[in-house]
């Protein structure tokens, strides 16, 4: 590991102003930062301790808004009563991932600047070619073993995987990333995670300097009954293999789909939310069979690099049984 | 290498003032520093749950935190989880009794992570066990024998048993 700085800092402006110096890193939880500094992926100058900033871990469940600090962490969010209740699916993307260990250590914020865990990204001593780590110098998994990576949103340079669970929630139900820098800014979730295109290096819309202190939740019928599936190669302690978060709010006649949300993980470069199919499930009955032929529609336009076709029918799988459970009819 | 920097930890209710390079984890700290080995080096990477301490009561794995981030709370270690009088906890007490190891190298870091689950209210059921203690791997697949012996715990400490 590449010697450090260590900077613990106690106000948000000191942070800010450590955090635009070059060659610099906050450290939360630290469940990602300092893994891959141990694989000296992440090689940073400074790390700026932000773990005792004041007042970034609240969790406040309003009549509104759902309203998360970046520094709560994994586990008391997903145990909060007040979300379990109002945002099923934010729960459970929760719950789900890592394990009890590392959810009471990785905080909101971090949670969405997890990276992927692509095997060629993740080891630098023996791959030198990834575009994410090294721009330029080649993709690795494309030609390799690729059984984990994306098949939605994939460049020429890039198909790694967006790892996270709790932002695929966060992309169905239209969060929006509170960011402080020199100003506080909002941005929409979907527009804080960008594509790989010609680009993977760039992974989010973060400026230099920029800290994450903050993501809302606007509460609606369909958060309130929402459910997020994760399909994975073991039952606890995984990444997803295929993941759906969805949302469902039915007419008072009991059948008529007025409003559904979609977003699907692992199978992406991003937390991939499917607004088409959710349009062509609007205002038809919720039965099986709508369902299952809106949802094959996800994966229009997905590309397979060999070994994650399986991905191909995996996915509108996921999805339809995801939304059963969610209207009680798995 | 980084300059040393002084760092104090509080461990199982004594301080330990040493000298360490700032990339020092708390598991290095614990078992290089401080002469504490009861803690385990597994993965050293967050993926075996061999390094499961408690900060402030709640279990985190040591491999992934920085000592200087551990300055100033509270941390507990296999070590410290005996009464004063050196009776043993109840989860080890039923970890023996349920013979839920085999080798033996995940078991400090099965123990710390069984106390918090139960603590945590997370042991109401095998399943739900198995998905709470999912972070804290045993090659040896001793599984069978760590969740009847959590259960086992669990039932005693909810009857009123010392934590």
């Amino acid at each position: 590991m590449r010697s450090f700085d260590y900077l613990r800092v106690d106000e948000i402006a000191a942070a800010i102003a450590e955090g635009a110096l070059p060659e610099t890193r906050f450290l939360a939880g630290g469940t990602t930062l300092l893994d891959l500094m141990k694989l000296n992926v992440e090689r940073p100058a400074s790390v700026v301790d932000i773990t005792r900033l004041p007042g970034l871990d609240a969790i406040e469940v309003g009549d509104e808004v759902i309203r998360i600090g970046a520094l709560a962490r994994m586990s008391k969010v997903a145990d909060h009563p007040g979300i379990k209740d109002a945002a099923p699916a934010l729960s459970e993307s929760l719950w789900r991932a890592a394990s009890a260990q590392l959810r009471n250590m990785a905080s909101i914020g971090g949670n969405l600047m997890q990276r992927t865990r692509c095997t060629y990204f993740r080891d630098p001593g023996a791959y030198a070619n990834c575009n994410k780590r090294n721009p330029g110098s080649g993709c690795a998994a494309k030609s390799g073993i690729n059984r984990n990576h994306a098949i939605l949103g994939i460049s020429d340079a890039c198909i790694a995987v967006y790892p996270g669970d709790f932002a695929v929630a966060l992309v169905a139900f239209d969060a929006t990333v509170i960011v402080r820098g020199s100003v506080e800014r909002r941005i929409p979730i979907d527009s804080f995670f960008l594509l790989p295109g010609a680009t993977p290096h760039r992974e989010h819309a973060l400026a230099l300097g920029e800290m994450i202190v903050a993501v809302e939740v606007p509460r609606s019928p369909a958060l309130k009954r929402s459910h997020y599936l994760k399909v994975r190669d073991r039952a606890s302690y995984e990444f997803a293999t295929a993941s759906a978060a969805v949302g469902v709010e039915l007419a008072d006649d009991g059948h008529t789909i007025r409003d559904v949300r979609i977003a699907v993980g692992g199978v992406a470069t991003k937390p991939w939310r499917l607004h088409a199919v959710e349009a062509a499930l609007k205002g038809k009955r919720f039965d099986e069979a709508t369902l299952r032929t809106a949802a094959a529609a996800a994966v229009k336009g997905a590309q397979s690099s060999g070994h994650n076709g399986f991905k191909m029918q995996l996915t509108p799988k996921v999805i339809a049984r995801a939304l059963m459970t969610a209207g009680d009819m798995a | 290498m980084s300059p040393a920097r002084p760092i104090t930890l509080e461990v199982n209710g004594r301080r330990h003032d040493l000298q360490l390079d700032t990339r020092t984890t708390l598991l290095d700290a614990l078992r290089e520093h401080a002469d504490l080995p009861g803690t385990k080096k597994g993965c050293d990477q967050g993926q075996c749950g061999a390094c499961t301490v408690h900060i402030d009561g709640e279990r985190v794995l040591s491999c992934l935190t920085l000592a200087a981030q551990a300055e100033g709370r509270r941390i507990t270690t296999i070590e410290g989880l005996r009464a004063p009088d050196g009776t043993f906890h109840v989860v080890q007490t039923a970890f023996m009794e349920h013979d839920a190891f085999q080798c033996g190298y995940c078991t400090p870091g099965q123990i710390m992570s069984a106390v918090a689950c139960i603590r945590e209210g997370h042991a109401g059921s095998d399943d739900e066990i198995r998905e709470y203690m999912s972070g804290n791997l045993c090659r040896c697949g001793a599984y069978p024998h760590i969740v009847a012996a959590i259960r086992d715990a669990a039932g005693r400490m909810s009857k009123g048993a010392a934590l």
